[in-house]
């Protein structure tokens, strides 16, 4: 029997063949991580040190978490409303919105971190304190309108609001791309019916958009848990802050940091499988395009 | 408030009124100066080369484009530019796409049921049922619970006529509802079509099913290069056209 073929059926190719073929498609990006986390993770359980550190790490967690989910929740509602502004023929609300996105996306995440929390914070503050003094006189003194003091709003409250404006900016681009991938028929088809253009955008448009935008806002999200270390900068004691402050007392940098970075990984690792487990979901189930 | 300007007819028959229609797109006349009046419960049929603006004039009937200058009555009510006008008018128009443009999240009873519920504010009850008529009337009751990408393009357009239905609209405008249609699907949209002309509905159609003209048209209309050359019932203007552009046309398509 001769065999002149260059492909092979699976059953005739070499044992090699068959071994590296089927080695190359595994994840080994996965177990080297995997390893490496066993290995962080024996010396959490076995050495003095990296036992300290985990449990310092872990008061951070809760900061972090927190401001990674109200931000993010803010950043939806903020991106949704300026991503509407940004497709809308109301030229006055298109320019509202674009300024808005443009501003953002002009200046580092850090920098507008500093300026809503020393800037923006104060002046609103100053704003109210003037309101209050100029109603004072209806509603009576002493009242919290006149009182409010910059002190009063904690840091973590300005970092949340902070990155939820920061953010809410790139969300509004994924929104709008979203939308305006939906069909020019798909909102005519809506209008012939006799709906508005809000009731459009509510049961036509933005069903099919938000179902489309899922895969990037889940990557904002991760996004979103990584950026959420800059809040250490503004003293707020999330994991980098703790880990930060940890190193600096015990001079024990490189065990401190690289636990740091594991923190994070695994985090982003967890919610990176969520969300290829989401999109996977959404492509079995999806019904045709529109 | 600006002059509204009177229906140019006290004509009780009418239910379209078109008068000095304009419609430009950058500068191009794609509707140029056309008046046209569709009696009610008649069938108009619009033909024409492709580019000749028919499908504009017809889009212009429920403004999904705005006309630059000219007027529009359906059924005396003046078309503006108020917003809330115009919804009310177009819950009155039932129009078709060449493309379907089915809502593609939801099944085919609930595009059947949407714009009754949300426009029509009816009960969830009486929407099913109106939108389950609908489904029967265009053959595909069996359908209900599919979802557009599990149809075919036939089964996909007689949902969009039953959508259009189902808000008792006065006028169904169709836009050249079968020329996105495989050949053999082409003939279970027509026969909805023919059933609808009979049962007394106001229709404008543009396509090129002559076939569909000569049997249910009460008049033809023939546009070229955004204007109405000729138009009178199926039976003149197929057997003896005036005008040289229309034979010219009749005679590259009917052959």
């Amino acid at each position: 029997m001769s065999i002149s073929t260059e492909r092979l059926p699976a059953g005739e190719r070499s044992l090699t063949e068959r071994f590296v073929g089927r080695a190359a498609r595994w994840p080994w990006w996965l177990l080297v991580i995997a390893l490496v986390g066993v290995l962080i993770a024996w010396n959490a359980l076995t050495s003095e040190l990296y036992s300290a550190i985990f449990s310092r790490l872990t008061l951070g967690i809760g900061v972090t978490i927190f401001t990674t989910l109200v931000a993010y929740s803010l950043a939806l509602v903020i991106g949704l409303l300026a991503g509407l502004g940004r497709v809308s023929g109301n030229p006055v609300v298109f320019n509202i919105a674009t300024l808005y996105v443009q501003v953002i996306r002009g200046v580092p995440i850090l920098v507008q971190l500093l300026v809503i929390a020393f800037v923006i914070v104060p002046v609103l503050i100053d704003g109210v304190n003037n309101l209050g003094a100029l109603v004072a006189p209806l509603i009576g003194e002493p009242n919290f309108l006149t009182q409010t003091r910059p002190q009063d709003v904690p840091f973590l409250t300005r970092c949340v609001i902070a990155l939820a404006i920061a953010y809410g900016g790139f969300q509004a681009e994924t929104f709008r791309a979203g939308i305006q991938s939906i069909s020019k028929g798909q909102m005519e088809a809506a209008r012939s019916l006799g709906m508005s253009y809000v009731q459009a955008m509510r049961y036509i448009i933005l069903p099919q958009a938000i179902r489309r935008v899922l895969p990037p806002l889940g990557n904002d999200f991760i996004a979103m848990l990584k950026d959420s270390s800059l809040v250490s900068v503004l003293g707020v004691r999330d994991i980098t802050q703790e880990a930060r402050l940890y190193a600096a007392a015990s001079f024990r940098y490189m065990e401190t940091y690289v636990s740091l970075a594991f923190f994070y990984l695994a985090m982003t690792i967890l919610l990176s499988l969520g969300v290829r487990w989401l999109e996977n979901r959404l492509n079995s189930h999806g019904r045709g395009q529109g | 408030m600006s002059m509204v300007a009177a229906p140019p007819t006290g004509d009780p028959s009418a239910m379209i009124i078109i008068k000095n229609l304009v419609k430009e797109f950058h500068g191009l006349r794609a509707v140029d100066d056309v008046s046209l009046t569709v009696a009610r419960g008649k069938v108009t049929v619009i033909i024409g080369p492709s580019g000749s603006g028919k499908s504009t004039l017809l889009r212009c009937i429920n403004h999904l484009e705005v006309p630059t200058s000219g007027d529009i009555w359906v059924d005396g009510i003046h078309l503006t530019h108020h917003a809330k006008d115009i919804n009310a008018v177009r819950a009155e128009v039932g129009m078709v796409f060449q493309q379907f443009n089915l809502f593609p999240h939801l099944t085919a009873l609930q595009n059947v049921m949407l714009a009754q519920r949300v426009v029509r504010k009816r009960s969830e009850a009486e929407a099913r049922e109106i939108a389950m008529q609908q489904l029967a009337r265009v053959g595909i009751p069996e359908k209900a619970n599919a979802y557009p990408a599990q149809l075919s393009g036939g089964q996909q357009q007689r949902v969009a006529i039953a959508r259009a239905l189902a808000m008792n609209p006065k006028i169904m405008l169709f836009d050249e509802p079968t020329s996105a249609l495989d050949p053999e699907m082409i003939k279970e949209v027509l026969d909805v079509m023919l059933e609808l002309a009979r049962s007394g509905m106001t229709m404008v159609v543009v396509t090129h099913e002559m076939g569909f003209a000569r049997n249910a048209a009460d008049e033809v209309v023939f546009m070229d290069r955004g204007r109405i050359v000729e138009q009178g019932p199926p039976d003149v203007l197929f057997r003896q056209p005036r005008e040289a552009r229309t034979r010219a046309f009749l005679s590259q398509i009917l052959r």
